[in-house]
Parts: structure tokens; C-alpha cells; sequence
């Protein structure tokens, strides 16, 4: 760990502005990640910006009918949060099913978008990693990749995005609001995450002098038909080798509206709007449910250790459209 | 036995109220005025030679004190004798800063001490290293073509027996053969407690040293030997330990670094590792094998052959006894065992929690559970039909063995009359269901081990001997022999350990302290007695008479008459009566090797497993288990299970999660965190059923208890390898037992 400098901020714009001022210097909310981090020599902040002070832990309703996530609400307070549980079942669901209770009462809904992946290089300062050091090499793509990303992968990082919550906030088509030096902005959450390319070191497009408020959940909580299947080596306490969120509109048998996310494949939680047309209008059944799953991983490459994941990934969507549908 | 007060009694441990509420103190917790702190850096590179280290930056802050690296350590002991612990496997111990080559990837090249702790941490960072890497090897797969037989030196290491009948041929004429490779990754202990030290500087160079271990007295020989320091100049204490597992059995580096320090600068130190570092000193040694077995049509097992390789380093010949096992476990007459380990660029293995037993034992109960399979024989009624009524490897009855108890009193409590012999045959739901059993076995032995023990004027009773307790229950188990034996109630009697001043006591591992220390425990306490006895009859009106030992008892810190209970004499009278304070005795406990080596002395252990395996994502998960162990005499029914529990949940850990991962690129373990080194959660683990079978032995030691720290485990993985055979009809031979090799 490095010496740094600390600094607290007690209000939005003064984190923001922080950020602004010191090159490097990071925000920490709940720190489960960071610290971690900064334990292992992977980030070094100059300074930190301790922004558990700032009034952004509340959940509340949107005159659209959906509800605002603070930032600094907790994994746990949001995942037992009564109007999550009743209309956003699928994201309770999908919170709890990572990490561990400990850490879900410090995790934050901010922090845990920005968590950083798990790939073991990334980690390990003595090893390269084109993520950590650009230009460095990764050691990955011929090395230990059991957990590295079958889909959108780059010739230079094949990293996933490991979190759990984001898969859901994707199926959902949540928002997430930021705000910089030069005031607010909203990024849907598919594109709030990124695709590895030739600048691996960038895990999304929140830009380094912005803070992120709240996430936004739309009305439409597929409260009725939604599942998340997460597949890992444990019971608990494991990132997902695979997980897929679910949900479904349907009537009489049939589905309307589909939505279908991966995680544990790729840079960012992924989706395939395709994939989910496909399904629009059919029955309920293993045959859409398999071809659904085809598409989606049409272009999966695997690597010497992580193959396995493309066949499974294709079981857990289906399993997933099973659960969903039949819940 | 007569009936007992305290052995044998569910006794809660009596140093648990210390750990619960933070006043028991481990190793790098021990305060020390004007202390400095050490963090170590370690090597990048697996094999090769450094080039140059620049601790510029490092010692440029303000309270850096000095960087330590084999450039500027002084000269040490020369000869690799002085560096050999009790132990040490053959060859040349590795010696921390010695010289510029690097022999393994974490290696530690260098050491910053620093006024506190977070500026060492940080001026270690800052430390660069230069390395000229030479190739290395850490692929086993590759390694195993340089592989030899192990010298057979080293202390406690039984090579194979020599084959007996004529094994090759009796398996090619079986009438059912299995002939199958095994394999089992590399483990590391990971302990919770991380290793640490703290060494306070005293009065002429006199060291104090607070060290994580589990043998005092092994680490102070060594740092004696090795520093060249008086035996009275460095003492050794560690009364706590958070775990060990075999990985603190032989000095580790921290200790080494501690005392170089701390002498170098003339300053009290501390040096912890950190969780990666935990991946850098010892580890279970990866394996392949290769079992072949043949039966006869009736199940009669015709013929064992067990190939194992195994690593180790390239620097000392670790050897554990691997295949052994096979030839003691089912009676068969014709058998060839053979071991052999192979170099890679990696710290020397150590003894893991059921060394060698466990890999062994793997591979031969899952290629049993195949020959039972291929049979169309129920497992059970396999193992029963060849029941080794003799130990064949030895040629000797045992001195006890309850195994075919435990397969009855397991099989009924688990209910394995129901199972259906067809593999995928029984389902709910989704989910696959199967059932799987092993068997399992391990050594009882008995050491040389001291004890002595004070009886006070106020009547409390210290009790030492320098073993340790690394969460087996040492102290519990002693202070219930001790209070037993000299009739004195569990709260007045006090046990120490863990200070190498203490009498002498072995290494603490192999499941051999409560029958060495406890037998030194006994042992003294007896002959406390019969001092206490002969005290009482030289006082003026003993009410004891002229009885003799035999016809008093010590109960309720009074000596009495069998016949007569109304005429005895408190045990602090007797020493208020004869004007003393204090009353000692000593003894050191041998074994009666005479009466013991007529007789193979073993604990036996059935573990019978349920597992749910998903079908379409093959995740797996432990729904059952009954572990049925034959261990002698159990002093603590609460303890025991917990070894035992402890024992079950690393088996299925071992069969479904652990595997250190290497990168051979780098030779470089990468998975060296407990995020990623995975281990079983509270909801992997299901109620544990442990069925202690009653088992007497007078030949293993006085007390008849054979030691429980490592059968629990020993069986544990087979067996759950062969639920998941059962339900899914996949025999998957490479552990972990992960999901993507069931897809
Ligand atoms: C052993 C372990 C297992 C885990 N398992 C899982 C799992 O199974 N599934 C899962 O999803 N997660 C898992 N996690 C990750 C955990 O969920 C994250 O660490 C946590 O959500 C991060 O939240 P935090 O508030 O602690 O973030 P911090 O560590 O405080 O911050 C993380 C990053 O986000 C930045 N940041 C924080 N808040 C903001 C903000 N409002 N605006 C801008 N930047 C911000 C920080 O600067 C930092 O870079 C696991 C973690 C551990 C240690
Ligand atoms: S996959 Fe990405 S994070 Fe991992 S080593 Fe390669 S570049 Fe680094």
C-alpha cells in the first residue's frame, strides 16, 4: 500500500471537485473493493475521497412510476428495500446472490458497478496485465483463463466484469445517473460498461472526475416472470462462471417482451437484442429457449480452460427462460 | 475403565472464553516496547539469479530503518545440518537471504524494517528487484520424467513395503480389472491465522521470540543452531495458535527474518506474512497416479498396484507415504506399491492434514468404488468380503480395529441398505442424487514426550510440556487427564505450552499429541501421586494409616481410603503438614516399544456421502454425511468431533474446491488469495453425522486413544468423488470434482 492523502466530502459537487483537483485520486464508498486493492499494490490513489457523508443512501420513487437507487445506498439496504422486493424481485434476487452478507452491508449500489475483475494478473502485481499497465501484455490469453470472458473479447484483455447486480440492472435497462464538473448526465446501462478493445485499462465510460448519484430502475420490474441463475464453484461467497438475468412479459403462454442478460462472459453485463426478438412471440418452451440461447452465444470464442463456459452459458439461459417462465 | 470425572466427558474447551473474548494473544500480537516492524519482499521470478536490488526509495523515507537482502546479512551457520529442523526432509534447507538465486516464485529476496508498520509496507513496495530468470519448471506433467525414489531418511517417512506375491501377474489373469490415473492438484494449509513473529530484543542480545508454530522447541533448536546463539539465549513461546494444519511443523521463513533483524539492528521486530505470502512456504504435494486392481468373479481382490508420483522441490526430497495405504487397507495377497517424487521450482512441499494418506487413499477408494462398479457388487459388501483381518504391509495383527463397526453402525445410520446400485439412478427433481462411501486409515502413534507439573499450597495444579495447541484442543485435553488423574477439580488445574523452557515435547502433528503428551501428562501426574501418598503417611495421625497406593483414591483434592471415604486428607493439607509451598514432579513418557512393535497400531474412519448434482449445470453439493471412526479411547467426546468435522469438511473441500493454480509461464501460483483459493462456505456444508465407534486398546498407549486429528479427512474426498460417479454416472479422476468436468 502507498502513503496517501484523505480528504472528506460532505456534499456532491465537492466530490466531483476533488476529483477534479488531484490527478488519481479516488472516491471510496463502502471500500470493500478498493482497499483490497490498494492492499495488493494494484491501485495506488494519491489521495482518497471519502464520500459516505454524501446524501445519496436513499430509494426513491420517480414520477415515472420507477424507482431511484442511491449511490451510497447499500447492497444490502437495497436488496430488502420493501418496493425493490415487491416490484424489482429480480434485482434482490441478483444482489443477494453476491458476495457475501458482510459484505453486502458495506458494498454500495456505486461501488459495486465499479468493481474492478477478478482475473488473477490483474491482481498479482509480480505478473503483467495490459489492464493494470497498458502495454504490459496479458498473460490471460494463454495462461489461467477458467474465468475469463467468451464473448467481445480483445486481442489485448479478455477480462470479465465480475459483479452480480449490474447483470440485473441490464435486463432492466436501469440508468445510471453521473455527475461531473460540468453538471449531470444520465448512461443507460448497457452502455455504462465497456468492451476491453485496445484500452483495456478503461472498464466503463464514467469518466474520472465523475461521481455517480443514483441508478434509475424503469417501471416495467418483470415482478412476475424473472429468474437469475448463477452458475459458480460454491454455494456462496463465488463470483458467477456464468449468470443470467431474466425477465419476461407474458400472455396466455406466450412471451411479449424479453429481456436476457449475461454475466461472467464478458467486459460488460451482456445482451443481444436479437437473442430476445427471438423469443417475442413464441410459446414457452425448451426449443425457443435453445435457440434464444444459440443466438446469443453464436460468436463465443473460448480459450484453453474457459470453453466449457459456452455450453454452460447456453444451459443457465435456458434454465433461466425456464424458471422465469414458469414462475 | 472405571467410571471418570473428567476423561471422556464432553468438556467445553478451557481456553475458549480466551479466544471468544480476544485475551488469548497469537504470535504477532504480542507488544513490545519500541517495536520495529518488517515486510518482506518476494520474488517475481521462479528460478534465476538477482541482479541488482535498489532500496533507494525505500530507505530515503523518514523511519526506514534498513533493507535487509543477501547482499548485507551477515554470515551464518555454514552447514546444512544447522539448518535442518526435527523434520527437515533430505537435502539443503532453504535459507532465507542467503545468496542471490532465486529457487522459487514468492522466494523472499528482501526484508524493510521500518519504525511502523504501514511505512514498511509502503518502502517495500518501492524496493526494486532485478532478476536474471533462468527456465524453470513447475508443469508436474513435465517434471514427473525426472523423477526418483525418495531417500528414506527422513524422520517419520515409511517407504512402500516390499511388493508381496506377484502382483503384475495376478492382474493380468484377474477376471475383473480397473486400471485408472488419479490426480490430485497442489493444496495450500492456509491456516486462518497468518504466520507472524515477534521478536523482543532483551538484555544482552537475549531473544524473546513470539512465533506462530506448532512446535516451540523445533524453531528454538533451529534459530539457535542456525544464529549460533546459546540454547539460553533465545526462548520460543507460542501459546496460541489460529491453525496450522502441518504448515507450521518446520520453522517458516518470517521467524528466520525476525531473528536477523532483530539482531542486525539490535531492535525488537516484527515480521507477518501476508495472505499471498501464505502461498509461499509449503504446500501439498501435487500428485499422479496410477492404480490398477484385479478381482476375481466373487469380488475376492486378486491384485493392487499403486504408481504414485509426487512433487517436490529441488532443494530437499520430501516424501510422504503415499501408497502405503493400499496395501493395508482391503486384505489382498499379491501387491506392488510404489512412489516415487519428482523436482520443480517450488518451495518443498510439507506434511498437510492427513499427509499422503489423503492423495493416496483417494486414487485406491475411487478405483475400489470402480472395480465394485465394473463387479456390479454393492461397495459396501466389497470392502466387507475383503476386510483385512491382519496389517499385510507389516505382517502383524492390529492392536485394535473397529472398522467393520463403523461399516455396520455407519451403513445403518446412513441408510446405504436403500441405495440402488445404478449410476443416475435416483433423482429429485432437477437435481441428481447419488450416494458414495470410503474407507479410510492412519497411524496411531506415540512419542517420546515430558511433562511436569506443580502442585501449590492453594491447591492449584500447573501442568506443562512444550507442545502446542493449534485448535485440536491440546489444552482441554490435558487439563482433563491431569485433573482426572490427580483427582483435583477441572478449575484448579492449569496446562502450559507453547514455551520451548517447557519439557520436551515432539512436533505437534500426525495426530500423535493427546497419546505422546497425554501419556507424559498421566505419567507425571501419577508419580505426583505417589509422592502426595508418601508425603501423607510420614504426616504425625495420618488419617490414611499404613494403607498402601492401592487402597486410596484421589478425588475432590483429597486423597481417601477406598473402604472408608470419612478417612482422607486434603492434597494442600498434606503440603501445609510438611511445610512446602510447592511439591514437583517430571517424567518423560516413552513408548513401550517392546509390547508395540508386535502389533500394527491404526485408526480406522467409513465416510458415506450424499450428494445433489445439478443436470444441466453440474453444480454439486454435499447433502450428507456419516463418518464413522474407530480412534481408541476418545478423552473428549466435543473436541473429537470437531476433529472430526474439521476432518469431513477439508475432504469435501478437497474433492470439490481446493487446487492451488499455477501459471507456468511464470511459475507462479495465481489464485493466492482466499477469494480465489476456494474453500467450502457454511452453505456448502450439510449436518455432519460422526458416529464414534468404542474401540479398547491397551497396546497404542495408557490412555487407549489413537488421535483424531487427521482420520476425518482421510476418506472424505473418495467418497465424495463416488456420490458424484453414483449420481451422475461421470468417475471424474482429477480433483477438484468442479462443474465444468460433469458438463
Ligand atoms: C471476497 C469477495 C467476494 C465478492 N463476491 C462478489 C459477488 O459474488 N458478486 C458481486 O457482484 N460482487 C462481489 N464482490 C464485490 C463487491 O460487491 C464489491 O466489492 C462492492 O460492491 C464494491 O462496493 P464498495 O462500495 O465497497 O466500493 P469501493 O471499494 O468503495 O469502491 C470501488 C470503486 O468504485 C469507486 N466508487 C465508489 N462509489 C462511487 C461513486 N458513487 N461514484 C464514482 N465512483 C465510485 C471507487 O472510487 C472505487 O474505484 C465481492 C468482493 C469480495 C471482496
Ligand atoms: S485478461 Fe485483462 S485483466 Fe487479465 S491479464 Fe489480460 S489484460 Fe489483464
Amino acid at each position: 500500500m502507498n502513503s496517501f492523502t484523505f480528504a472528506r466530502a460532505t456534499e456532491p459537487a465537492a466530490a466531483v471537485r476533488e476529483l477534479a483537483a488531484h490527478d488519481g485520486a479516488q472516491l471510496v464508498a463502502g471500500g470493500t473493493n478498493l482497499l483490497d486493492l490498494m492492499k495488493e499494490n494494484v491501485a495506488r490513489p494519491p489521495r482518497l475521497v471519502d464520500i459516505n457523508r454524501l446524501p445519496l443512501a436513499q430509494i426513491e420513487e420517480r414520477p415515472d412510476g420507477g424507482l431511484r437507487l442511491g449511490a451510497l445506498a447499500t447492497n444490502a439496504d437495497t436488496a430488502y428495500h420493501p418496493a425493490v422486493q415487491a416490484r424489482y424481485p429480480l434485482l434482490a434476487r441478483t444482489i443477494l446472490a453476491g458476495a457475501s452478507p458482510q459484505l453486502r452491508n458495506m458494498a454500495t449500489n456505486g461501488g459495486n458497478l465499479l468493481q474492478r475483475t477478478r482475473c488473477y494478473y490483474f491482481y498479482d502485481v509480480g505478473t503483467p496485465c495490459n489492464k493494470r499497465e497498458p502495454g504490459s501484455g496479458c498473460p490471460a490469453i494463454a495462461g489461467l483463463n477458467r474465468m475469463h470472458a467468451i464473448l467481445g473479447t480483445s486481442e489485448q484483455c479478455i477480462a470479465t466484469y465480475p459483479g452480480d447486480m449490474a447483470v440485473a440492472l441490464a435486463a432492466l435497462e436501469a440508468v445510471v445517473q453521473v455527475q461531473g464538473p460540468d453538471g449531470e448526465r444520465s448512461i443507460p446501462l448497457g452502455e455504462f460498461h465497456r468492451l476491453p478493445g485496445d484500452t483495456p485499462q478503461f472498464d466503463n465510460n464514467l469518466r474520472p472526475d465523475e461521481l455517480i448519484t443514483a441508478i434509475d430502475l424503469p417501471r416495467r420490474g418483470f415482478a412476475k416472470h424473472h429468474s437469475y441463475v448463477k452458475v459458480r464453484d460454491r454455494s456462496s461467497y463465488a463470483f458467477a462462471l456464468v449468470s443470467v438475468a431474466a425477465g419476461l412479459e407474458m400472455e396466455g403462454g406466450k412471451i411479449t417482451t424479453a429481456r436476457l442478460a449475461l454475466g461472467g462472459v464478458a467486459h460488460k453485463p451482456w445482451r443481444d437484442p436479437e437473442a430476445e426478438a427471438l423469443l417475442v412471440g413464441q410459446a414457452a418452451g425448451a426449443d425457443a429457449f435453445r435457440a434464444a440461447a444459440d443466438h446469443l452465444l453464436r460468436d463465443a470464442r473460448g480459450y484453453r480452460f474457459n470453453a466449457f463456459k459456452i455450453e454452460l452459458a447456453r444451459r443457465a439461459v435456458v434454465r433461466a427462460l425456464r424458471e422465469a417462465s414458469t414462475a | 475403565m472405571t467410571a471418570t470425572q473428567y476423561v471422556g466427558k464432553p468438556v467445553s474447551r478451557v481456553d475458549g472464553r480466551a479466544k471468544v473474548t480476544g485475551a488469548a494473544k497469537y504470535a504477532g500480537e504480542f507488544n513490545v516496547p519500541r517495536l520495529t516492524y518488517g515486510v518482506i519482499v518476494s520474488s517475481t521470478v521462479a528460478k534465476g539469479r538477482i541482479t541488482r536490488i535498489d532500496a533507494t526509495a525505500a530507505l530515503a523515507l523518514e523511519g526506514v530503518i534498513e533493507v535487509l537482502t543477501h547482499e548485507n546479512t551477515p554470515r551464518l551457520a555454514w552447514l546444512d545440518r544447522s539448518y535442518q529442523d526435527q523434520i527437515a526432509p533430505n537435502g539443503s534447507p532453504f535459507r532465507p537471504l542467503h545468496d542471490d538465486k532465486v529457487v522459487y516464485s514468492g522466494q523472499p529476496v528482501a526484508l524493510v524494517v521500518a519504525e511502523n508498520f504501514e511505512l514498511a509496507r509502503y518502502a517495500a513496495s518501492l524496493v526494486r528487484v532485478e532478476y536474471a530468470p533462468e527456465p524453470h519448471q513447475t508443469n508436474f506433467d513435465d517434471a514427473m520424467a525426472e523423477a526418483y525414489e525418495p531417500p528414506t531418511g527422513r524422520a517419520g517417512y515409511t517407504p512402500p513395503p516390499k511388493p508381496r506375491g506377484e502382483a503384475d501377474q495376478a492382474f493380468a489373469d484377474a477376471k475383473y480389472q480397473v486400471s485408472a490415473q488419479y490426480a490430485t492438484p497442489t493444496e495450500h494449509h492456509n491456516p486462518m491465522e497468518n504466520y507472524a513473529t515477534t521478536v523482543a530484543y532483551g538484555e544482552e542480545g537475549k531473544l524473546t521470540v513470539y512465533d506462530k508454530t506448532q512446535g516451540a522447541q523445533n524453531v528454538q533448536a533451529y534459530l539457535a543452531s542456525v544464529f549460533s546463539m546459546s540454547s539460553d539465549d533465545v526462548r520460543v513461546i507460542s501459546p496460541f495458535v489460529g491453525g496450522g494444519f502441518g504448515s507450521g511443523l518446520r520453522p517458516v521463513y518470517n521467524v528466520f527474518l525476525a531473528v536477523l533483524a532483530a539482531r542486525q539492528l539490535k531492535r525488537s521486530v516484527r515480521v507477518s506474512l501476508t495472505r499471498q505470502q501464505m502461498f509461499t512456504f509449503s504446500h501439498r504435494s501435487e500428485t499422479r497416479q496410477e492404480v490398477r486392481l484385479g478381482a476375481a468373479r466373487d469380488g475376492q481382490l486378486e491384485a493392487i498396484i499403486h504408481e504414485a508420483f509426487a512433487d517436490t522441490s529441488t532443494f530437499e526430497d520430501f516424501a510422504e507415504g503415499i501408497v502405503n495405504w493400499s496395501g493395508l487397507l482391503h486384505q489382498c495377497d499379491n501387491v506392488r506399491l510404489e512412489y516415487r517424487i519428482a523436482p520443480m521450482d517450488v518451495y518443498t512441499p510439507a506434511d498437510m492434514r492427513a499427509p499422503g494418506a489423503t492423495q493416496g487413499t483417494f486414487a485406491l477408494e475411487c478405483a475400489v468404488d470402480e472395480l465394485a462398479h465394473r463387479l456390479g457388487m454393492d461397495p459396501l459388501e466389497f470392502r466387507l468380503k475383503n476386510y483385512a483381518e491382519r496389517d499385510q504391509n507389516l505382517d502383524k495383527p492390529f492392536s485394535s480395529k473397529e472398522l467393520r463397526e463403523c461399516y455396520r453402525q455407519g451403513a445403518e445410520r446412513f441408510g446405504w441398505s436403500q441405495r440402488n446400485l445404478e449410476p443416475r439412478s435416483m433423482r429429485r427433481g432437477n437435481r441428481l442424487i447419488g450416494w458414495g462411501m470410503s474407507t479410510g486409515a492412519w497411524e496411531a502413534m506415540q512419542d517420546k514426550a515430558g511433562a511436569k507439573a506443580t502442585l501449590h499450597v492453594d491447591g492449584r495444579l500447573i501442568v506443562g510440556s512444550a507442545t502446542a495447541d493449534i485448535g485440536t484442543g491440546t489444552y482441554t485435553i490435558m487439563t482433563q487427564i491431569a485433573a482426572e488423574t490427580l483427582g483435583i477439580p477441572l478449575e484448579r488445574v492449569e496446562f502450559q505450552l507453547g514455551d520451548s523452557t517447557l519439557p520436551f515435547s515432539p512436533v505437534e502433528g500426525g495426530s500423535w499429541t493427546a497419546a505422546s503428551v497425554g501419556t507424559a501428562v498421566k505419567e507425571v501426574c501419577e508419580a505426583l501421586r505417589e509422592k502426595l501418598f508418601k508425603l501423607a503417611g510420614k504426616i504425625h495421625d495420618s488419617p490414611l494409616g499404613d494403607a498402601t497406593l492401592e487402597d486410596v483414591v484421589f478425588e475432590n483434592g483429597e486423597v481417601r481410603l477406598h473402604r472408608d471415604s470419612a478417612r482422607g486428607i486434603a492434597l494442600t493439607e498434606i503440603l501445609r503438614r510438611s511445610d512446602m509451598a510447592t511439591l514437583d514432579e517430571e517424567v518423560t513418557a516413552k513408548p513401550k516399544m517392546l509390547e508395540q512393535s508386535g502389533y500394527s497400531r491404526h485408526s480406522h474412519q467409513v465416510t458415506f456421502v450424499e450428494v445433489e448434482v445439478e443436470e444441466d449445470i453440474g453444480m454439486v453439493r454435499v447433502t450428507r454425511v456419516v463418518d464413522a471412526v474407530a480412534g481408541g479411547r476418545i478423552l473428549n467426546p466435543k473436541t473429537a468431533r470437531s476433529q472430526i468435522l474439521g476432518g469431513v469438511v477439508w475432504g469435501i473441500s478437497m474433492a470439490l474446491h481446493e487446487e492451488t493454480l499455477s501459471d507456468h509461464a511464470f511459475g507462479r501460483f495465481m489464485n493466492h488469495n482466499l477469494a480465489e483459493y476456494h474453500i467450502p462456505v457454511n452453505k456448502d456444508i450439510p449436518e455432519i453425522d460422526v458416529i464414534f465407534v468404542h474401540e479398547d486398546d491397551t497396546i497404542v498407549n495408557p490412555l487407549g486413544a489413537k488421535g483424531l486429528g487427521e482420520i476425518g479427512l482421510v476418506g472424505t474426498a473418495a467418497a465424495v468423488a463416488n456420490a458424484v460417479f453414483h449420481a451422475t454416472g461421470k468417475r471424474v479422476r482429477h480433483l477438484p470434482v468442479t462443474l465444468d468436468k460433469l458438463l
